[in-house]
This record gives structure tokens, sequence and C-alpha cells, in this order.
């Protein structure tokens, strides 16, 4: 294994001498080097650190302030009040004013306090670049992949060191790529493919990059390709990665970030790329997927659980509560009812997700059917806020995890599905197939 | 913590044991000490309380998996456990114990170890015995400057010695 420790920094575009994926190249540049090799142990500058409530201040301050080195550079940290909001008792209240207080004494320009889920504030105001290297304070920040970013998640530890020096250390990964090929079939979303791919590629891929590329890649909007970078954690990954496009360039723009059009050709992978493994999924095979308790992984088509009854339906999360989300949720519920005995809870994943969803007229179909609004935030997702489950109950959850205990009783059973399949779901008290709703629809039209 | 041999009781689990299991979100806002005492309550109501310091902790595949959460390590590391040996880590686990100086080390040997076994680990020679059964199993040693920094008391340790710093850093 080949130590390299620099200092050096270089914003130049350097030539690439041997053929390198993505991931090599974004470590190449935030190490000065001109190239690395899956196994180098490199230092890298650290260009955007993001942190929330529940990761950040409240587990730095005091060792900053024990170093005596404060931020190193307060422009480049986004910190996100999104897991303790808005404060239900004491405690939670206590901890966002930690982070509040925080932000302005060490001169945080970047705070966004009860604005929505970090992982969406990211692109929503215009922090994402292709080519970045960010470090997060939370596993899911590989949804900044989706815009080409080298973006990893980071404990409480590393995060302060990173704070205080703006470096780290990573091992440059191995890639798998993902081609994801065909049209998906109604009802078929990002969603349900990173659902098969727990469950076919599994949840141990500890430390590799994760590429995702193909015809079905290329037709997704940002907001789905985000859904493979962030559930790019339940593979295990350091990364997931979709390489920018015109798309990408495209959403930056529209909201306020800063892109070149060169970023399209220097932030890909070279055609002779040194892949660990190359895999297709073919999407236009794909059924909509459910995951059964308590892993992404033990996921199977929708068919096969059709039927399981749910006391609560879920549709929250950076992964499961974005617009195009709620516009799923709403396709399925326009003019339908939840069922009796069963609670629909949607928690947009922002603000500006609420404000465009009630100016386009979504929220009142969501509501109109039954749903219950809850804050924008993590929620029960991160099992700190309202909505969560008592011992025995069933919830399926456009969520991106469902681990034990995670969303409220240690005995509640949390399943896992689109927004599509949780609203169906809601709709007939019962885990449903949502092909079967929209059908019905299409026929009645 | 190099160079001796410490010896400790093994507590078995299997695969998967992710963050929530080892920090429930429920008892997220406790202090450390709090949420200690329900670390692994989820798949081991006992195990706060049965665990001493120097105790191990064997488990299978994906050891960590989940949230980013660093109180999953430190809760182990407050219960005293002196190490965790398992088939394979889940990354931000892996660097969260090292960074807290808990060392985690790759251990195939399925079956080798039930619970309730005397097991001793020497860091130093990379061989834990299993003083039970009378075998011994090498594992293999981590990267040097994980090494190093699991010597230097952890990541803040080591921050702390560069910046100079005075005061104890936790
Ligand atoms: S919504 Fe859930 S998965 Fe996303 S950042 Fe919050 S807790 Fe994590």
């Amino acid at each position: 294994m080949r130590i390299v420790v620099t200092d050096a920094r270089s914003e130049e575009i350097r030539t690439v001498p041997k053929p390198a994926t993505l991931a090599q190249k974004i470590l190449a540049r935030a190490a000065g080097q001109s190239h690395v090799t899956p196994g180098d142990i490199v230092t890298v500058r650290v260009d955007l650190a993001m942190a929330h409530d529940s990761s950040g201040p409240r587990r730095w301050q005091a060792r900053l302030e024990a170093l005596g080195t404060g931020l190193w550079d307060p422009s480049r940290v986004v910190i996100v009040s999104d897991h303790y909001v808005p404060a239900v008792d004491a405690e939670s209240a206590a901890i966002l004013k930690t982070t509040r207080d925080f932000a302005r004494d060490y001169g945080v320009k970047h705070f966004y306090d009860m604005r929505g889920i970090c992982h969406v504030i990211l692109p929503e105001h215009g922090h994402l670049r292709p080519g970045l290297f960010i470090a997060g304070g939370d596993s899911h920040t590989t949804n900044a992949g989706a815009f080409g970013c080298y973006a990893a998640g980071f404990g409480a530890t590393d995060m302060t060191a990173i704070a205080a020096t703006g470096e780290t250390w990573t091992t440059v990964p191995h890639t798998i790529r993902v081609n994801i090929e065909g049209k998906p079939g109604g009802c078929v979303t990002s969603k349900d493919m990173m659902l098969a791919l727990c469950r076919e590629l599994g949840m141990g891929n500890h430390f590799k990059a994760i590429e995702f590329g193909g015809a079905a890649v290329r037709a997704m909007d940002m907001e789905a390709r985000t859904v493979l970078a962030n559930m790019t954690a339940e593979l295990g990954g350091e990364v997931g990665l979709v390489e920018p496009d015109e798309t990408t360039l495209a959403h930056i723009r529209a909201h306020g970030g800063t892109a070149d059009d060169t970023d399209i050709t220097r932030w890909r992978s070279d055609h002779d790329a040194p892949y660990e493994r190359v895999l297709t999924l073919d999407a236009a095979a794909l059924a909509p997927q459910v995951a059964a308790p308590h892993s992404p992984a033990n996921s199977a088509d929708v068919t096969v659980h059709a039927g399981v009854a749910i006391d609560q339906a879920y549709i929250g999360a950076c992964v499961g509560a974005k617009l195009s989300d709620l516009h799923m949720a709403a396709a399925v519920l326009r003019g339908r009812s939840v069922a009796d005995g069963v609670r629909l809870l949607v928690a947009p994943a922002s603000a500006k997700v609420t404000d465009a969803a009630a100016r386009d007229g979504t929220l009142a179909i969501l509501t109109g059917a039954g749903a219950v609004m809850l804050p924008s935030g993590c929620g029960a997702c991160a099992g700190l806020g309202a909505g969560l489950l008592a011992e025995g109950e069933v919830c399926l959850s456009s969520t991106n995890r469902n681990f034990k205990g995670r969303m409220g009783h240690k005995d509640a059973e949390v399943w896992l599905g689109s927004p599509f399949t949780v609203a169906a779901s809601a709709v007939t008290g019962k885990i449903t197939d949502p092909r079967s709703l929209l059908a019905e629809r299409s026929r009645a039209a | 913590m190099s160079g001796a041999t410490q010896t400790g009781r093994a507590f078995v689990y299997g695969d998967g044991i992710d963050t929530d299991v080892l920090a429930p979100g429920h008892a997220m806002k406790l202090g450390p000490d709090g949420l200690a005492r329900h670390c692994l309550e989820a798949i081991d109501p006992e195990f706060a309380s049965n665990v001493r310091p120097g105790d191990l902790v064997f488990a299978g595949a994906d050891f960590g998996i989940g949230s980013s959460r660093e109180q999953a390590a430190i809760s182990l590391k407050k219960l005293g456990v002196a190490a965790v040996f398992a088939r394979s880590f889940a990354r931000i686990f892996y660097r969260n114990a090292i960074n807290i100086g808990l060392p985690a080390l790759i251990f195939p040997h399925d079956g080798a170890v039930s619970a309730g076994d005397r097991i001793s680990l020497d860091l130093a020679a990379g061989r834990v015995t299993n003083i039970t059964t009378g075998k011994a199993y090498p594992v293999s040693p981590m990267p040097e400057h994980l090494r190093n920094m699991i010597e230097a008391g952890g990541l803040m340790e080591s921050l702390k010695a560069r910046f100079g710093a005075r005061e104890a850093v936790s």
C-alpha cells in the first residue's frame, strides 16, 4: 500500500496519464496528485463539509475549543438543522440552540435552520458541482454523488478533524459500475432499482465506489438519480457516483450553482477505466419492490408481499419526500382516500418542496385524501420526531432503511417501498401493487 | 494498549449488527453513559449489564452498518469492550472505531468462538487465543497509519499533539 501525503492543492486541469474511474479522478485532484490507484491511502483537501444538528456543532464545539483551531474555513461549511426539528422537548430544543449559536459564533454563512433535510438542501441551494470532494457528518452524504461529487459520510470525530483542518484521509476505492438499461415500466422508480440492488449486490460493499450509468440513468431527472447515490449507503459503499451530463448542469444552474460545460468531459470515467466489476440491471424487467423488515436487502417484487396489512404509511426522508416523490403519491391519491384504520403521514423533504407542492396543488391532493402533514425533517425516519410506531405496528415507508428499532418500538415492522407503492397501500390498507390502482384509473379515464 | 495481552470473555453475535442496534435512536438524546446502557438491547437485552471491561465482541459480516453515528462505537468502548472482531466492517463504523481508539479487527473464523469463551488478544503480535478451546488464530494487522492512530489514543489525541493543545480533549 502506497501512502501519499500532501498538502498541495491544485485547481488546474491535470492530464490523467492512466485510465481512471471518476472516483479516482476526483480523489487525485483533491489529493494534488496526477493519478491515484485503488488501495492507496491519500490525504485529501475537503471542498465542502456538511453536518447536521445531530452530528455537527454539538459534537464539535468542545473539541474545537480545546484544540483552539476554530473552523478551517467557515465558507466551506454547511450546517443544516434537520434531525431534531422542530424541538419536541427541552433536550432537542437545547441541541437546536447549540447548533444556532455555533453557526453564529463561528461565522457559518451556509446555515439552514429547519429548511429541510441536509442532503436535499445541498442541491436545492446550489452547493454542488461535479468534481467536489464533500465530507458529510451523515451516512447518506453519498446523495451528492448524483451530481458527480465524491461525497462520503464520516463520523463525528472524523468530522471534527475535518472542521479543524479541512483535510482527511481516505483509501482510494475500487469502483463497481452498475449499468441500468431499458425503459422502466409504470410505477417503477429508482427506489425500486435500489431495493433490487440491495438484494442482488448485498449491503457489504464496504469502501467501494459504486458508479451508476446506462440508458435508464441518463433518462432520469436529478431527483431520481439522487436516490441511486443516496441508497449507495445501504449497499455499504463509500460513494455512489453518476457522471455529470446536460441534465446535471441544467439542474445546478437552475438552483443557483456554478458549473462549466467542461465538467461533463472532465468528470467522467475513462472508457478503459479499471472497474472491479461491471454489472447490468434491466430496468424494463423490474417490478415495483418492497423490502420486508428489517433490512433493505430483504426486497422482493411487491406482488410477493401484497396483502400484508399496515397501520401506517410514511412518505418522508431525504430519499423519499422530494417534490417528485410527492407527485408520485398524488398521482395515486388523486380522488381517493386513505383506508379506515390507516394513517398516512407526509413529511416533505424541505421547505421549498412544501412550498412548490402547495403551489402546484399536490398538497391539496394529499390532504384531500386524508394525509397528515408533518414538519420537514428527519422525524420518524431517524426515530427522533413525530410519526413513531408502537410495538407490533406495521409501517410501509418511502425511507431508505428499515433496521430494527429505527422508527420507534423495536418490535415494530418497517417495510420499504416507493412513494407510488406507499400511497397505493395507504388507500387499500395493505401492501398493494401501485400498478393495479393506476391501471384502474387509466381504464376509467 | 499495544503490547499487552488482554483477556476477556466473548460476546458473540451474527451478521449485520447495525448502528440502530448499537445506539438506538430512541436513546440518542441521553448522554454517552445513558446511551451505552441500551447498546445491543434489541438483540441482547442483558448485554450492557453483563459486559465487563476487557470483554470482546465477535460478530459476522457487516458489523456497524447503518448511520454515521459514532455513538455506536463509543457505546461499546464506554462499556469496556476491548476490541471488536467481525468478518467485515461497515466503512464509517470502522473509521469511527479507530478514531476513538477501539480496535476493530477482521476475524473470518466462523464458529471459532462461542459466547462466554475466555479469549486473549495480543494486538501487537496479531494473535487471538481462545483459552476455552485452546486454539490460536492470527489476525491480520491493521494498516500502519491506523495502528499509529490507535496507539496515539485516537484521532483527537493525534490532533491535540499536532496543534499543541494543552487541555484534555475528550
Ligand atoms: S431523512 Fe432519514 S436517511 Fe435522510 S438524513 Fe434524515 S435520518 Fe438520514
